[in-house]
């Protein structure tokens, strides 16, 4: 049986802003902001208080359910501000760096250690929250024993950094790291690539896919669902392919590097292009300097435009994100917007719209909603656009009326809210799929666990 | 100031206020919202409901001008007035005359569906404090298609609020009634007022009042505006050509009859991917289908020309797609996203029974010989046991995964 994946549904969605493959070093950031709401589910317990100086890979906080799960400091420096919310909930931890950065050694691991040494290791050393788990999308639980583990060398999302181009040259670094976690597992470690040119494409220890289509075929959440669709009762795992390269070189060196390649990118860039940055730096040191007009009304969102987060100017880098899309923000009016033939922006649909014709243009999308939000009306469009083995408005709706029997027959188990960004994207009554997603797993979490 | 900024203030002013869902509907209509995404998707496609609901009205709007034309040269032709058209393009057709006739008579029509539907939207909007949704948008645009020309206006009003409130306002608005609202308007006329919706003489303008001034004594020529299914089901010859029943020039509903230009809005339609194309050809499929068992019926002796059924059954099977309303049926009622099957295996049953139970209904009920409406609204009821049956197959599918895992 051949390991490819081919598939026909989906959409691209081409934007103009296009990162250039060309690398820079971003400006140091003085700041490094971790929060905790990147790790959801996760109720953190603080280690470091205010003024601790803390070496790279020094606990910052654990999680109260799992205590084992550690959260470590991307950078040497010292813990300046908590910031919290409502309720004493802890939004930001923000560590001031070092000007020479420290690391703590873990030590070189030896890679003939047995799982449970190995698990320790990772947990010790804060790679383990790398490691995300199916159902539910939030970290692994260590107790559970994955079926399979799924790395996606492939970024379709819109504006999304090229995988090839950011992993290149860190062959070593993955090869150790994918080593290591086919023992974690009983079954195979699964990866997506798109191309054989792929670092990902040459290594041992794993299964390699070949896949192809359109977005979402990168998704991990498509090649679990052609290759292994996850039953009731069974776990996998998924690692995104940049966060490999970290768990590497701690294996190799022993030092928790946060490191990391992020693509600057969307039409509000004006030189769009790679950083070397490390999690958790100021947003502000790539985005100005570099090619976003200061003031203007733009949104920055860490993570693609699809289901990543927005974050303020003075923000930071998500804890997992590879791409920081800047885009125009829409919040204004247009005259007869619903009705008037449409050239500029894309549509699923013929109606009135043009996008089809020209299926490589790339278009400047801004933030509007291009329509109020309304009850499901149009059926049959999600389907399209939606290459899972799962019916995408009956589980949402299973969602909406937190019908459990029914969410887990419809195959929530198989889910992840980024699956069905595309669904929101074209979705005529403006619904928030995502997020009821979101909330129907986090229900199920909560009542089945 | 702008008429821009103007409304933003009003807008601003207003929000939360009672009135705000009637105001934000006018504002929403002129403008699209300044509403920026937050968190999902931080861009959206073009498409909002409204130019849904605006791509289907546009598909209509041929059969709307069609059917102004065809009042006046139905009117005309029962008078005397005017010679045959013979063919669509005939020179006593598409005259100025038929249009006066036709904008007297169904522009009315068009007012009242959309005063009296809007009017009612808006105070449920304001009461229950929703956005006034764009469902009725289109409904509003069936009705005076699937009416006939002289239904008397306050009738129209009484089932448009009938229909707009029981149909779909009680079940909580646009995208949860369980009856396509333009057919439950429909229905309640058809049930209501029988006399107004079938019969000899409701399809023509003038021709149930001329009738009464017969009855009453005068001496007028009587002027007949039998459908063509009232003609076969009491085993008549038509008097109609395929070609007229094909472009449209016989009596009908106002926007049924020209299957030329259904068709065309149908093709559009199924471009601009807003209907479901599984449907119409399911539901054109089935039509055939029971057309054909009904010929083979004839053709196998089983059923005598005495019989009341005689003349219906034998009608061509494929004859039944050009005479009555089913291809408008099929392609603007049965489409009907809400209130149809939403998966697509789903839709291949829910279509084909439509048209099955349409061509059945219609032959079987030789009183009132039509079916389309009926199948439909019966489908519309079966349509969520038929998505329950489909989802069940993957359901299923997923826990025989799961019992091979385990075994």
């Amino acid at each position: 049986m051949s390991n490819d994946i081919k598939i026909k549904k989906g959409l691209n969605i081409n934007l103009v802003g296009e990162a250039e493959k060309s690398l820079e070093e971003a400006i140091v950031s003085n700041f490094c902001t971790i929060r905790p709401e990147d790790f959801h589910s996760v109720t953190p317990k603080l280690v470091a208080k205010e003024n601790t100086s803390l070496k790279a890979g020094d606990v910052v906080f654990y999680d109260k359910n799992h205590e084992e799960v550690k959260f470590v400091s991307p950078v040497s420096g010292t813990v300046v501000e908590i910031v919290r919310g409502p309720k004493r909930r802890i939004d930001a931890i923000k560590i001031q760096a070092d000007k020479e950065q420290t690391f703590k050694d873990f030590g070189k691991f030896d890679m003939n250690s047995d799982a449970d040494t190995l698990k320790a290791h990772l947990l010790a050393s804060g790679c383990w929250p790398f490691i995300i788990q199916r159902p539910y999308d939030v970290i692994a639980d260590p107790a559970r024993t994955p079926k399979a583990i799924f790395i996606s060398g492939y970024d379709s999302a819109p504006l999304a950094a090229d995988l090839d181009f950011v992993l290149k040259g860190k062959e070593a670094q993955l090869q150790a790291a994918v080593s290591a976690l086919s023992k974690l597992t009983k079954g195979k470690v699964h990866v997506g690539v798109n191309a054989n040119t792929s670092p990902l494409s040459g290594l041992n220890d794993v299964t390699v896919h070949k896949v192809s289509g359109p977005h979402p075929s990168g998704n991990v959440g498509t090649h679990i669902n052609k290759i292994s669709p996850i039953n009731k009762g069974e776990t996998v795992w998924t690692i995104s392919a940049a966060d490999l390269v970290i768990i590497g070189e701690l294996l190799l060196t022993g030092k928790f590097n946060a490191e990391r390649v992020v693509a600057l990118a969307g039409s509000s860039v004006k030189k769009p292009r790679y950083f070397k940055t490390r999690i958790g730096s100021e947003v502000s040191t790539m985005v100005y300097d570099n090619g976003v007009e200061k003031g203007g009304n733009d949104r920055i969102i860490s993570g693609n435009v699809l289901s990543g987060k927005q974050v303020k100017p003075d923000g930071s880098l998500g804890y997992y994100a590879t791409l920081i899309s800047v885009i125009p923000e829409g919040d204004d009016y247009e005259f007869f917007g619903w009705n008037k033939p449409v050239f500029d922006k894309i549509s699923s649909t013929r109606a009135l719209t043009f996008s089809w014709m020209n299926p490589n243009k790339k278009y400047d999308l801004d933030t509007n909603t291009n329509g109020e939000h309304r009850a499901f009306v149009v059926t049959g469009s999600y389907e399209e656009v939606f290459p899972l083995d799962i019916f995408p408005m009956q589980i949402l709706k299973a969602c909406m009326y937190e019908d459990l029997d029914e969410m887990e027959a419809l195959g929530m188990y198989e889910v992840a809210p980024e699956d069905f960004a595309l669904t929101e994207f074209i979705c005529v009554s403006k619904q928030p799929h995502q997020e009821i997603i979101r909330k129907g797993l986090d229900l199920m979490l909560k009542e089945i666990g | 100031m702008s008429l821009k900024s103007k409304l933003h203030e009003i807008k601003k002013k207003y929000e939360g206020k009672k009135m705000a869902p009637a105001f934000n509907a006018l504002h929403t209509f002129l403008y699209t919202p300044n509403e920026t995404t937050h968190n999902g998707t931080h861009i959206k496609a073009v498409d909002d409901l409204k130019r849904t609901m605006n791509t289907v009205i546009i598909a209509l709007v041929p059969c709307l001008i069609f059917g102004m034309f065809n009042a006046g040269y139905q009117h005309y032709l029962a008078l005397g007035e005017i010679e045959s058209a013979n063919g669509f393009l005939g020179s006593s057709f598409w005259t100025l005359d038929n249009l006066v006739v036709g904008l007297w008579t169904v522009l009315p029509l068009v007012i009242v569906s959309y005063g009296v539907g809007l009017a009612v939207e808006f105070v449920f909007a304001v009461i229950k404090g929703h956005e006034v949704e764009e469902g009725y948008l289109v409904t509003g645009m069936l009705v005076p298609l699937i009416v006939p020309v002289d239904i008397p206006l306050w009738m129209l009003a009484v089932a448009v609020i009938f229909g707009v409130v029981i149909g779909k306002e009680v079940f909580g608005g646009t995208g949860m009634n369980i009856l396509n609202p333009a057919l439950t308007i429909r229905a309640f006329l058809f049930f209501a007022y029988p006399t107004w919706m079938s019969g000899d003489k409701v399809w023509v303008h003038g021709a149930v009042e001329r009738d009464n001034m017969i009855a009453a004594g005068q001496n007028l020529d009587a002027i007949s505006g039998e459908t063509i299914l009232g003609t076969y089901a009491q085993s008549q010859e038509v008097a109609y050509s395929y070609a007229d029943m094909f472009f449209g020039l016989i009596p009908g509903s106002v926007g049924e009859t020209s299957k030329l230009l259904i068709i065309i809005g149908a093709l559009f339609l199924i471009f601009t991917k807003i209907a479901s194309w599984r449907i119409i050809v399911s539901a054109l499929a089935g039509a055939l289908v029971m057309g054909l068992i009904f010929n083979g019926v004839v053709d196998a002796g089983w059923i005598g020309e005495s019989s009341k059924f005689f003349g219906l059954m034998s009608v061509p099977f494929w004859q039944h797609l050009i005479i009555g309303s089913i291809l408008f049926g099929a392609v603007y009622m049965a489409t009907d996203p809400v209130t149809s099957s939403q998966t697509n295996k789903g839709k291949y049953i829910y279509g084909f029974l439509i048209g099955f139970l349409s061509i059945m209904i219609r032959v079987f009920n030789p009183a009132y010989p039509e079916g389309v409406f009926l199948a439909i609204l019966l489908m519309n009821v079966f349509a969520p046991t038929i998505d329950h049956y489909v989802v069940q197959a993957n359901v299923k599918k997923r826990r025989k995964r799961l019992k091979m895992v385990n075994a």
